[in-house]
């Protein structure tokens, strides 16, 4: 694969992860924002895949696939299936011009702070997207109150530090990528089985719901 | 003898399995104290031998040898304590036995990883592990304590973790790329400054937030609260030092890299107000719940201090706080849990005069406050002071002035409050909920252990002087 080539996957794989992202800001439905979550882990995949082909590495080639059996396959399937009681949830306190606004500006942020990590590994002029994707993770956490809309947020974030991660030093080693990958995916679970609880508990997931605990 | 490296990740993981398999067996509750008998026991063996043993990509060094001396011991602690209580709303039975084995596993491989990937995959382990245990009583209250516990736990991980790639990021391209703490400690590795400083100011606040520091602490007492005494012992005693160690072993790579002023500004900021929110929230609690997680976010907020002092006397100092903060807080954590099984009730206003009616659980409760307070005999008045001094001799002396203030309004804050549950007179609300028969002698002897460990503990800082003073030293070497 020439470099030209691989450049070219490793931006489009990046536009389209940081178009994904910002997609999740106005989206209320839920199964539109796991299908959203479907390609963003399809574009992680191939970007880590061109990277491996690049570099010949067996191992970068490995985790391409584990990136995309766990980040577009299980973890969506995971999030999906907490929606079957209600096929489809809508989360109203999406607020779509505010989200997009929010989202630009977090991505103009990300491009400013990313300034030290130019010039580190590759395909790095595609770095400050997956800085974006984190804001937009943190975003989507804070502005949301539907359980599902904050686990997606979630989701969102890990994978703009796998992003960073594999653009500035081809991925972490393969044991702490294994091990990490297991993590997410594990908090995942416990958090959809805990929207499941709450929904029997509290009649619903809206997490402006969780205020009995207080001072 | 590398093969004692493996036993407290091993032996808990195979124990876990078992008992996962065969939950309803009777031994399988003793499967937690089991584990923490063995990871004391390692932990005693890697000290008394007092070398640097590793294999792949485990290593102890004095540092790790001692923190995993004090996971065992608190664990012991809590969890004799928790299977001795006689009472099922206070222990944790069936698959949550083999949980709490795998988050001690996670635990000891946190302190044991040289590798600090691994050190985040297991940190980030312990919240998985312990989700269901802080939500398993199911009640709408566990449910959301579990939440928030886990959602702030992982997002405030997550950035560590980002800070953790930008350290493995910042090294210099070639098939060098480590990150190893010994390799990256032991000689200047080239790391990229600015892309190491923005990680490693990124992993110390991931970090922070799993230490339950200042301003990220929100999830603390909701969890600490909701949880089963035991496991509530355990994330108080030692969790929070477990998240704390992770912080300084990130810390020590500012000495040869870059950060050193921006992580010990971090530090101190988050210490002191951590003593303030705990100080404030401490005056006006009403549950005697909460009231003991803010303590913990005080005693954090006082390890970070120490840390964030710089200096061998404050790391050393720390240390030791670590472990007479965490055997008082499990101790202190299951009498809580005694004293909610005999009045029904959590809010301080519903108990009083235990002294009188329950002398059992007062005298203990008071004891272990006492602990807390930092009076002598107990180490934590030794290393607090030891705390201050170390700020003020490094010239953070108005540190250590307001410091010293917040630490008294902390004090009147706790002394209050359980001076009315204890001696204060009884209320007419107390009488309304009969207490039980007086459980056996037994049961209170892992809280007496617990509390007598911290009393005696300043007279152990002369064996254990060699193995603090090491640590220290080879955290503090790197840091200048």
């Amino acid at each position: 694969m020439t470099e030209t080539m691989t450049s070219t996957i490793v931006t489009t794989a990046a536009g389209l992860m940081l178009l994904t992202a910002v997609l999740q800001t106005w989206r209320r439905s839920s199964s539109a924002s796991v299908r959203l979550l479907v390609v963003q882990g399809i574009a992680l995949a191939a970007m880590v895949g061109a990277l491996g082909l690049r570099r010949g590495s067996i191992e970068l080639l490995i985790v391409a696939l584990l990136v995309a059996a766990v980040k577009a396959g299980i973890l969506p399937l995971a999030l999906g299936r907490t929606s079957t009681g209600r096929l489809d949830e809508r989360d109203s306190s999406a607020k779509p011009a505010t989200g997009l606004i929010g989202a630009a500006v977090l991505t103009m942020v990300a491009y400013t702070v990313s300034t030290p990590l130019r010039g580190l590994g590759g395909g790095s002029s595609a770095v400050p997207a997956g800085l974006a994707l984190v804001l937009i993770g943190f975003w989507l956490l804070l502005t949301r109150h539907s359980a599902v809309s904050q686990l997606v947020g979630f989701v969102v974030l890990d994978n703009g530090i796998a992003m960073v991660a594999f653009l500035t030093s081809d991925g972490l080693p393969l044991t702490v990528e294994l091990g990490a990958t297991l993590d997410v995916l594990l908090v995942v679970v416990i958090l959809r089985t805990l929207t499941t609880r709450m929904r029997a508990t509290h009649g619903g997931t809206d997490v402006d719901d969780l205020r009995e605990l207080k001072d | 003898m590398t093969i004692v490296l493996w036993l407290p990740i091993l032996v808990p993981t195979l124990l876990g399995a078992l008992v996962t398999w065969r939950h309803a067996d009777r031994w399988a509750r003793l499967a937690p104290l089991a584990t923490a008998v063995v990871i004391f026991a390692t932990g005693i063996t890697l000290v008394v031998r007092g070398t640097v043993t590793s294999s792949w990509v485990l290593r102890a060094d004095a540092t790790s040898s001692y923190v995993l001396l004090c996971i065992g011991a608190v664990a012991i602690v809590a969890l004799w304590a928790g299977l001795t209580s006689g009472d099922h709303t206070v222990g944790v039975h069936g698959r949550a036995d083999a949980l709490l084995c795998a988050f001690l596993a996670a635990m000891s491989l946190a302190v044991l990883s040289d590798n600090l990937g691994v050190m985040w995959v297991a940190v980030e382990a312990t919240t998985i592990a312990t989700a269901f245990l802080v939500g398993q009583r199911g009640t709408r209250k566990a449910i959301e304590a579990a939440w928030k516990y886990v959602v702030l736990g992982s997002v405030g991980v997550a950035i560590a973790f980002l800070g953790i790639v930008l350290i493995y990021a910042a090294n210099p391209p070639g098939e060098s790329a480590t990150l190893s703490w010994i390799a990256l400690t032991s000689s200047d590795h080239g790391l990229n400054p600015s892309v190491a400083r923005l990680g490693i100011a990124l992993a110390v606040l991931g970090f922070a937030t799993k230490a339950g520091l200042a301003p990220m602490h929100s999830w603390l007492p909701d969890a600490h609260s909701q949880a089963p005494a035991p496991v509530s012992g355990l994330m108080s005693g030692v969790l929070l030092s477990v998240a704390m160690y992770a912080i300084v072993r990130v810390q020590a790579l500012t000495g040869l890299y870059s950060g050193a002023g921006l992580v010990r500004g971090l530090l101190l900021t988050g210490g002191m107000l951590s003593l303030a929110v705990a100080a404030a929230l401490m005056l006006t609690q009403r549950d005697y719940k909460r009231l003991l997680a803010y303590s913990s976010i005080e005693h954090m907020g006082i390890i970070a201090l120490g840390v964030g002092s710089g200096s061998t006397l404050g790391l050393a100092a720390a240390l030791l706080h670590v472990l007479g903060h965490g055997v008082v807080k499990a101790a202190m954590f299951v009498v809580a849990g005694r004293i909610l099984t005999a009045t029904g009730s959590s809010r301080i206003e519903d108990v009083s005069g235990l002294l009188k009616t329950r002398p059992d659980l007062g005298w203990p409760f008071l004891a272990g406050a006492a602990a807390l307070l930092g009076f002598p005999p107990f180490v934590t008045f030794f290393t607090e002071v030891a705390i201050l001094v170390a700020l003020a001799v490094s010239g953070l002396g108005w540190v250590a002035a307001g410091a010293g203030v917040l630490l008294l309004a902390c004090f009147a804050g706790i002394a209050r409050q359980v001076l009315a549950m204890t001696v204060g007179p009884r209320h007419q609300a107390a009488d309304h909920h009969p207490t039980p028969e007086h459980p056996s002698r037994s049961a209170m002897v892992p809280v007496a252990v617990g509390i007598g460990l911290c009393a005696v503990a300043s007279l152990l800082a002369f064996p254990l002087a060699p193995v603090l003073l090491a640590a220290a030293q080879s955290l503090t070497e790197v840091v200048r």
